[in-house]
């Protein structure tokens, strides 16, 4: 859409950040999806001495068992994507669902659907997870059942606040008139209308996301059968004093993943919703 | 404030705590494995799983069982700890200063420096120093705290010797008086600083955010108008841009709490961040259930705090 382009051109210097954003997103969807290619060795393999500080065969260095670090990074973005898609397909499935039905019905659903909602906000994340590894075993699918059960509360928020102002707008009272059920207004008129400002905040939550599965990663409650970026840190953690490498990767691919995410949501934020610009900052 | 107010708020706290006490039962029951063994550890008899299935009444209708668990959790009675041998409330309270040190500390931190920052930013918006602060505090904002913290332990406590790496005192000194109090200050300084770091990114933008805003309204040009000098005009703003910044104190505890948690693992600090890894190495499911039940609670009361904050900062909420 040219308004689009417009928007993008003029508005002075932020789209600096958005493009910053995209541009690490999309390294990382590409790292993820041709880690095979990538990678110059299978992460799990024991392939130069232990500890070798980074050199030209190991650009990264290798950890206490010999592993290519560079290797693990590469395949820990793997397991990192998969982790934020599903979570985010997830939670965008049950926070559009929950909080289209809210806003257009209104009422006492709306009252029932507001307070689960705070009921979900609420629960710490993270705590939770700790909880269902540490009862079920550890796993990427439970560990994308929590966190996609558990975030999905701020995209209904804002969905239903978009679905409240757009369900009294004309065209949507003409689609009404017309005799279009419920379900066709919210799926043609309503939701087109509503992503854009979701968008910001999935794009937002998604580095929470990755966060939270490096927090687990370190604390030893990542899938062992998968490597991730937590793992990598975890593993760090008891060579601080002779391998600095292992600590100093795997945290910045953590760091440049979730910068991107957020630049790319507040790039979003300017582009697509410039009037609910202070959403992703609470 | 009105009473009415601050009922309405009070009231919306138990179905939370209602919420959290049901989630935890359903969790603990829906997992693999009998619950005995889960809540009394893998190593007894039958004689011992026995004894744990009459004690926690394991052995009763369900919807008995909910009932038990919900008046022990009111009672404040949160299990037994078996690695511990010790009610999990006795183990939990034993590690909470040393954790509500940390998070104080490092909430002290980000909001005072955040608040500098933020202003110090909106002051020069647009310029180098203000963009130098946004990229700063969106780099702060995106790194995990645990590679903050190793990032630290290794250039300012290995590397220069400055700071201690590890624990909350020198094991090797036995000081006590003022003397332990700094030695307790000298290992706190890098995991609180580490822990403030994540959010002072965003307390610094949200300040910033609300001073450039305030600065637009009309007060703000008639305190100009009448000739005030702009530091006098940014301290009328203030009030005003500071509200959302009481927001995240209670919007981001449960965060605040997830990066103690982290934060403690890489320095070794003995509050509940080191429980809960001991529990987890130990499968110490009483432990970890206690601390679910405690940090959402914990939540839940920042939240409620938070609003009964800013419904007495604002009037304007009062009337909502």
């Amino acid at each position: 859409m040219p308004g689009w382009t417009l928007a993008f051109v003029t508005s002075d210097t932020r789209w600096v950040g958005g493009a910053v954003g995209f541009g690490l997103t999309l390294v990382l969807v590409m790292v993820a999806v041709f880690a095979g290619a990538i990678a110059p060795v299978d992460p799990f393999a024991s392939v130069a001495p232990p500890l070798s500080s980074p050199s030209r065969a190991h650009a990264l260095g290798t950890d206490d068992l010999g592993r290519d670090l560079l290797a693990g990074i590469v395949y820990g973005a793997r397991t990192s994507l998969l982790v934020v898609l599903s979570v985010t397909l997830l939670a965008s499935g049950i926070g559009v669902t929950l909080g289209a039905v809210a806003g257009y019905r209104g009422g006492s659903t709306d009252d029932v659907l507001m307070r689960l909602t705070e009921l979900v906000q609420v629960v710490p994340r993270f705590f939770l997870a700790v909880l269902i590894i540490a009862l079920f075993g550890p796993g990427l699918d439970r560990l994308v059942l929590v966190l996609g059960l558990t975030s999905w509360p701020a995209i209904a928020r804002v969905v239903r606040a978009e679905t409240l102002s757009l369900a009294r707008r004309e065209f949507v009272e003409a689609a009404q008139a017309l005799g279009a059920p419920a379900a066709r207004v919210l799926a043609r008129h309503v939701l087109p209308n509503a992503l854009p400002a979701a968008v910001v905040v999935v794009s937002v939550n998604a580095g929470t996301v990755i966060l939270m599965e490096a927090g687990l990663g370190f604390i030893g409650l990542g899938d062992p059968h998968a490597i991730s970026w937590g793992y990598l840190a975890n593993n760090a953690q008891r060579f601080l004093r002779v391998a600095w490498w292992l600590a100093l990767f795997p945290g910045a691919a953590i760091a440049l993943a979730v910068l991107g995410l957020n630049l790319l949501g507040d790039g979003l934020n300017d582009l697509l919703a410039p009037r609910a610009r202070r959403l992703t900052e609470s | 404030m009105s009473a009415r107010y601050l009922l309405r708020r009070l009231l919306q706290v138990v179905p939370a705590v209602s919420g959290i006490v049901l989630l935890a039962f359903v969790v603990v029951h829906t997992a693999p494995g009998d619950p005995a063994v889960a809540l009394g550890g893998e190593h007894g008899d039958e004689a011992y799983y026995a004894f744990i299935r009459a004690k926690f009444g394991l052995d009763r209708p369900l919807p008995e069982q909910l009932l038990t668990y919900v008046t022990s959790v009111i009672r404040g009675d949160l299990g037994q700890s078996f690695v511990h041998g010790r009610p999990v409330a006795h183990v939990v309270a034993e590690r909470l200063p040393a954790t509500l040190l940390l998070m104080g500390s490092a909430l002290a931190l980000s909001s005072v420096i955040g608040i500098l920052l933020g202003i110090f930013a909106a002051r020069r918006a647009d310029r180098p120093a203000d963009l130098a602060v946004r990229t700063a505090a969106l780099l702060g904002h995106a790194m995990p705290s645990f590679w903050l913290a190793q990032l630290a332990a290794i250039t300012l406590a290995l590397g220069t010797g400055l700071f201690p790496v590890q624990g909350i005192t020198d094991p090797r000194q036995a000081w006590t008086g003022w003397r332990y109090a700094l030695d307790v200050l000298h290992h706190l300084a890098l995991p609180a600083l580490v822990l403030a770091a994540g959010e002072l990114a965003l307390t610094t933008r949200l300040t910033r955010t609300g001073v450039l805003e305030a600065l637009g309204t009309d007060y703000a040009r008639t305190a100009r108008a009448k000739g005030l000098s702009e530091r006098a005009v940014v301290r009328h703003a203030l009030r005003n841009a500071l509200l959302p910044v009481v927001t995240v104190i209670g919007g981001r505890f449960g965060m605040l709490c997830t990066g103690a948690v982290l934060v403690e693992t890489v320095f070794a600090w003995p509050g509940l961040g080191q429980l809960m890894l001991s529990s987890i190495l130990t499968r110490d499911i009483p432990v970890l259930l206690g601390l679910f039940v405690l940090v959402s609670v914990a939540v839940i009361a920042a939240n409620f705090l938070t609003d009964l904050a800013y419904a007495w900062l604002d009037p304007r909420v009062r009337y909502e």
